[in-house]
Formats: structure tokens, C-alpha cells, sequence
């Protein structure tokens, strides 16, 4: 994997481990109703072949979870003079690059297994849907931090659509 | 209402009344009878012919059939009064109604907001910022037209946020588009707009108000002439590959088969086909595009008009595609994004994101002109359209190995960043250039899966409002992608930064002009 994407002169900021844990939890339901589901499908209908679909969904599963730790470590931003960068994936990679006076909002969003550690999720608007960043992993207090801070960026470099 | 309501004479029926003057007006009288009226005439229409059926059985003595007719049952049972007295007190009532929709309905506009207030029961209050305003629309309706009313239309950045003003007198609409757009551009000076003097008679002014709409009086000429032959070979042309396809489907389907029937399935299909290619034709063979002080004019409608304004920078993105079989001829449409979009007008086939429906190698550089005056004079523009990927042509193509994932269009594929804009080119078979201006791009993002991996390759998109074009190209050279990702990133920020075409014509922006 040498042909990685790599950009130079950018300090990552990465987000905080204990995220590896709610993504990991969260998957696990996910994939513990997936499974089930199936598996009851695949035996009531009793057909052998059927049971293909639940160890598929299985072992897509269980790679997700394995991969779980570097995938989280992927994910990075950073606050670059005039634009906010961020990335994700280690399949598939997506670096986004967003200029401040282009956010339109920041949300913080905080699900159940996330609030239990402590952490919050940031979602960046701007007038494109396709922009689509939502940086997941942050304690609280940074992520409320980061939230002003990006505000007051937004609102200094504000300029028309 | 707390507000004082208007005084009766500030209706927006009156030509050229001053309607921009921070006052609530109200709109056109008409208005009523245009919106929801029509329905009423409808119904009245059924009762009548009903009626008219009735007194010739009754006349003549036709066939009695046993059937329930209501109105045979409201006669014969002599309940005749009691029915005429319902029909009269609904019509009362909904005469009220629609006239008292058409009082509680008002609309201001100020040096900063455009208001309306509207709803009996449920008020509702809508307000845009005039700085933002992405285009001003005037629809004309061929009923409308006929009562010398339109439709102004303001359009606000955002899904379905526009702020429809109908209906307004027909040279109302006019001055009140000049005056909004006058007092969005930021001109510090408020010229009064000098209302023309009105002469003849109503019928007479009616007559002239219904000619002139085609010629849209204020705008200059259109730079592009929209030959009705042309816009037919292009229709055509767009259709022949469907219908190459569906006929190559029915002969096989009825060899294999030797059934005919089946070919009832294709009538509704083509019926919506023809229409949708009517509709096409109408709408853009009294097709105009003309340049204003205050942004770009584009005109079209046989019957029912419109009329739509963009001012200098509402344009997020742009597309020239041709199809392959324009390809002869060179032709080619262009699209945009704007980020006022209006469920309404996609849904009555009404969108308004065609900037040329067709045009040759001219019209496109007359039109892009009009949007990027440096790009269409360029070399560029011409490479981006036509260039096979020569070395030197400007663009930053894909290299070969990405001929794997693009098959044919590997030496068209790739990309430029000029004159303030990025042009993305790609398509061999159906060629395409998207252009989105830097000052305009909301953000950029670099992608890359495993098989682009493998072949050292990246894609590469540009996130702009939604709209018809989506500007992405994938294949692109990894350190090529690297480097370009970082430059449009610092493209962007300089572009928005010294972008101040919100305000286009305020003092500063001509003092950015006169130093560029």
C-alpha cells in the first residue's frame, strides 16, 4: 500500500481513541441484528444455501470490526489558515477541504453510546449537500470549543454563496 | 392587523407604480380570478352545459332515461328555490373569500428585505434578504398575459425559498424587477425609476403590453438567434437514439414472440415522449439571452412567458454537453447550478437551469461571455471542447494507464484551473466541459478507492450547489490530483475572498473593477 494519498505539510489532528469503542459497539448491534435477522430468515425458510447470506454478512462484519481501531485512526482534520481539512477511510480515502466563510452551520450531535464516554460528533454544513463531513470522536468540551471557534472563523471570512 | 392596511390606491394594478418604496402594496386585482377563479369558471362551465342538456330534454322531449341526474332531481322535486339560493350563497361565499384572500395578502419591499404577508386563517410571513436574492423571475402565464398581469418570482438561495409575488400588472412586474434588482445591487444612489406615461385606452395599452413582452423592453438584444430549425434537428436528434433503441426492441420482441400486441405497451410511452419534446420546442423557440447591468437575461415561452434575471455571480457551476449525434453539427447546450430551486417550476417542466437549449460554437461563446468574459475568449475553452488531449492544450490529462477505467475517453479526461475558473473535461463519445468558478465552489475533495489505487489514480470533485451539474473527474493522475487538490483549495479561499458580486454594483465593487 505504498500508493496511498498522502499530502505534505499537514499536522493531522486525529480523534480521540476512546472513539474506537463506540464505533465498535455500534457495529457490533448493527451487525448482531443483521446476522440474526437473516439467520432466522435463512432457518425458517429452511433452505442451506440461504445460510450463505448470514456468514457473508458475518464476515463483512467481523472484518469491519477488525479493521475498526485503523479506520478510526484515519479519520483527521486540521484547521489550516483559511480552510478546514479533513479526511477519513483507509479503503476508500476522502479528503475534503473547506473553506471557513463556506460554513453555512456547525452541529454537535451526540449519540446514546457516545454521550456513556464522552464524546460528541461535529457536522459541517455548507450550501452543497455533497460536502458532507461529520467529524465523530471528540470530547465534549473540544468539540464545543471547535464549534465556536469554526463559528467565529465562518463569521469573519462570511462572503456570499 | 396591526400594520395600517394600505390605501386602496397603492394596488400594484396600476402601470408603473412605484412598488419598491418600503410601503405595503397589495397586488394585482386580478389576482384572485387568475389563481383560483379559474376552477370556479370550470365548475360554473359544467353546470352550464349540464343545464344545457336539461332544457333541450326538456325542449324537445328527449329520451327519459331512469338515470340520477341531481340536477333533474332538483327540478322535479321542486326544490329549485333551495338549490338556486346554495349555488348563490356558495358563489357569495367564495367571491368573499378570494377577495379577502387577495386584501390580507401584501408585500413590501424595503432597501434590505422583500416581505410578504398572505393566508386568512393561517398568516404566514415570508421575508428574503434583497442580497441575497439569486434571480428574479417573471412568468407570464397565457391567461395572466391576457389580463396584462405577471407573475414576479424572487428567487432566494435555498430549496423552494422563493418569494412568488402574483399576480402584479405587467409593466408593474417590469419596474419592480428594475427597482429590486436596482436596490440588491447596492447602488448607494435610489434613482427614481422613472415611470413611463401610459396613453391609449386599456384595450389599446393591453394590445401593446402583449406584443411587447416578447421584445422585453430594457434588455438589449438577444446575442443569441434561436433558429426554429435548429431547435427541431437538435429536438429530433436527441430522439433518435431512443427510438433507434425502442423500435431495435419491438423488432426483436416481435420476432422472437410473433406477438403484436405487446405494442400496446409502448403508446403511453410515446405519448409522453412526444409531449415532452412539444413541451421542449415551445418552451425555447422564442428563446433570448441578453446581458442587463444587472446580470444575465434569459427569456423563453411561446404562450405563456418567462422571464428570468441572474445577476453576476448566481451561476455555481455551468456545463456544455453535446450529445453525440450533435456532433455533425456542432452544436452544443449548456446548463447550470443556481442555488434557488423551486419544487414548483421542476414539477410544471419550468426549471430554469437551461442557459442554451442549442447553440453552435459562437452562441456558446457569446453565452459563456456573458458569465466568463476572460474563459470564452480563451484558447481553453476551445481544447476543453473539442481538444483530444494534445500535449500543451492547457488541460492536466489522465495518463495512460488509466485507460482501464476510461475506456475511451482516457486523453479527453482531464483537468484545468484558468481565468479564475476549474474546467473539468471529459467524454469522448458525449463530450462535456463543467466549469465551475472558483469563487463559487463550497468545497473540494479528493477521493480514492482500491482499483484507483492500484493504478495510482484519484478522483477528484468539486461540491457546488445541486443542480444539474455535478462536477467530479475521476482517473486522475494521483500526484497530479495531490497537487491540484491543494491549489484549487487555495483558489477557493482567494476567489471567495475578494468575490464581491453579492453586492455587484456597490461602490466598492466597481473599485475592485477599475483596479482589475
Amino acid at each position: 500500500m505504498t500508493d496511498r494519498i498522502e499530502l505534505t505539510d499537514v499536522q493531522w489532528r486525529r480523534v480521540s481513541p476512546k472513539y474506537v469503542w463506540v464505533d465498535l459497539i455500534g457495529t457490533l448491534i448493527t451487525a448482531v441484528i443483521m446476522v440474526g435477522g437473516a439467520s432466522i430468515a435463512a432457518w425458517f425458510i429452511g433452505a442451506t444455501w440461504l445460510w450463505a447470506v448470514p456468514i457473508g454478512l458475518g464476515v463483512i462484519f467481523l472484518l469491519t470490526l477488525v479493521f475498526t481501531p485503523r479506520r478510526v485512526r484515519a479519520i483527521g482534520y486540521q484547521l489550516r489558515a483559511d480552510d478546514l481539512l479533513f479526511r477519513k477511510g483507509l479503503l476508500f480515502q476522502r479528503f475534503v477541504a473547506v473553506p471557513y466563510g463556506r460554513m453555512q452551520l456547525v452541529d454537535i450531535n451526540r449519540g446514546p453510546i457516545a454521550r456513556a464516554v464522552g464524546l460528541s460528533e461535529l457536522k459541517f454544513v455548507t450550501a452543497a449537500a455533497a460536502t458532507n463531513i461529520t467529524l465523530p470522536g471528540l470530547p465534549e468540551a473540544d468539540a464545543e470549543q471547535l464549534r465556536d471557534e469554526l463559528v467565529t472563523l465562518a463569521e469573519s471570512r462570511r462572503a456570499g454563496l | 392587523m396591526s400594520e395600517s392596511a394600505p390605501p386602496p390606491e397603492l394596488t400594484a394594478g396600476t402601470p408603473a407604480a412605484h412598488l419598491a418604496d418600503g410601503e405595503w402594496h397589495r397586488l394585482h386585482p386580478a389576482t384572485p380570478l387568475l389563481r383560483g377563479g379559474l376552477a370556479f369558471v370550470a365548475i360554473l362551465g359544467v353546470i352550464v352545459v349540464n343545464l344545457r342538456d336539461l332544457w333541450i330534454e326538456i325542449l324537445i322531449g328527449g329520451p327519459q332515461d331512469e338515470g340520477v341526474d341531481p340536477l333533474t332531481f332538483v327540478i322535479e322535486n321542486g326544490y329549485l328555490g333551495i338549490g338556486l339560493l346554495i349555488l348563490i350563497g356558495g358563489l357569495l361565499l367564495s367571491i368573499g373569500a378570494f377577495y379577502l384572500s387577495w386584501r390580507m395578502n401584501t408585500f413590501r419591499i424595503t432597501d434590505e428585505l422583500v416581505e410578504v404577508r398572505s393566508g386568512i386563517l393561517f398568516r404566514t410571513h415570508r421575508r428574503g434578504r434583497l442580497d441575497r436574492i439569486q434571480g428574479v423571475n417573471i412568468v407570464r402565464p397565457f391567461l395572466a398575459r391576457i389580463f396584462g398581469t405577471a407573475k414576479l418570482e424572487i428567487n432566494v438561495a435555498g430549496q423552494d425559498a422563493n418569494v412568488p409575488l402574483s399576480y402584479l400588472g405587467s409593466a408593474a412586474a417590469d419596474d419592480l424587477r428594475r427597482e429590486i434588482l436596482t436596490l440588491a445591487s447596492g447602488t448607494q444612489a435610489r434613482e427614481a425609476a422613472a415611470g413611463q406615461p401610459v396613453s391609449g385606452g386599456l384595450v389599446e395599452r393591453r394590445l401593446n403590453e402583449f406584443v411587447a413582452e416578447y421584445a422585453d423592453e430594457g434588455a438589449p438584444e438577444s446575442i443569441v438567434r434561436m433558429h426554429p430549425g435548429r431547435l427541431l434537428g437538435s429536438i429530433a436528434l436527441n430522439a433518435v437514439p431512443v427510438a433507434v433503441v425502442v423500435t431495435a426492441g419491438i423488432v426483436i420482441g416481435t420476432t422472437l414472440t410473433g406477438e403484436l400486441f405487446f405494442l400496446l405497451g409502448f403508446i403511453p410511452g410515446a405519448i409522453g415522449m412526444a409531449g415532452y419534446y412539444v413541451n421542449r420546442f415551445t418552451k425555447f423557440v422564442r428563446y433570448s439571452i441578453s446581458a442587463t447591468p444587472d446580470g444575465i437575461r434569459v427569456g423563453y415561452g411561446l404562450l405563456s412567458t418567462a422571464n428570468d434575471t441572474l445577476p453576476p455571480g448566481r451561476i455555481h457551476a455551468v456545463q456544455l454537453y453535446q450529445p453525440l449525434f450533435w456532433r455533425p453539427f456542432g452544436w452544443w447546450d449548456i446548463r447550470i447550478n443556481r442555488a434557488s430551486q423551486s419544487a414548483a417550476q421542476a414539477a410544471s417542466g419550468q426549471s430554469n437551469f437551461m442557459l442554451l437549449p442549442v447553440g453552435s460554437l459562437d452562441d456558446v461563446r457569446r453565452v459563456l461571455g456573458l458569465v466568463f468574459p476572460d474563459l470564452a475568449e480563451s484558447d481553453i475553452l476551445i481544447a476543453g471542447l473539442k481538444g483530444r488531449g494534445e500535449p500543451g492544450d492547457g488541460f492536466v490529462n489522465s495518463p495512460k494507464r488509466a485507460r482501464l477505467v476510461r475506456w475511451f475517453s482516457q486523453r479527453r479526461n482531464g483537468f484545468a484551473l484558468e481565468h479564475g475558473v476549474v474546467l473539468f473535461r471529459h467524454g469522448y463519445i458525449w463530450r462535456d466541459l463543467a466549469i465551475v468558478p472558483s469563487a463559487r465552489m463550497q468545497s473540494v475533495a479528493l477521493q480514492q478507492g482500491p482499483l484507483a489505487r492500484s493504478l495510482r489514480l484519484a478522483n477528484l470533485r468539486l461540491h457546488t450547489v445541486s443542480g444539474p451539474v455535478t462536477a467530479s473527474l475521476g482517473a486522475v493522475d494521483r500526484d497530479a490530483a495531490v497537487a491540484f487538490f491543494g491549489d484549487v483549495a487555495h483558489a477557493a479561499v482567494t476567489a471567495a475572498e475578494s468575490d464581491v458580486s453579492h453586492r455587484w454594483r456597490a461602490p466598492h465593487a466597481q473599485a475592485e473593477e477599475s483596479q482589475a
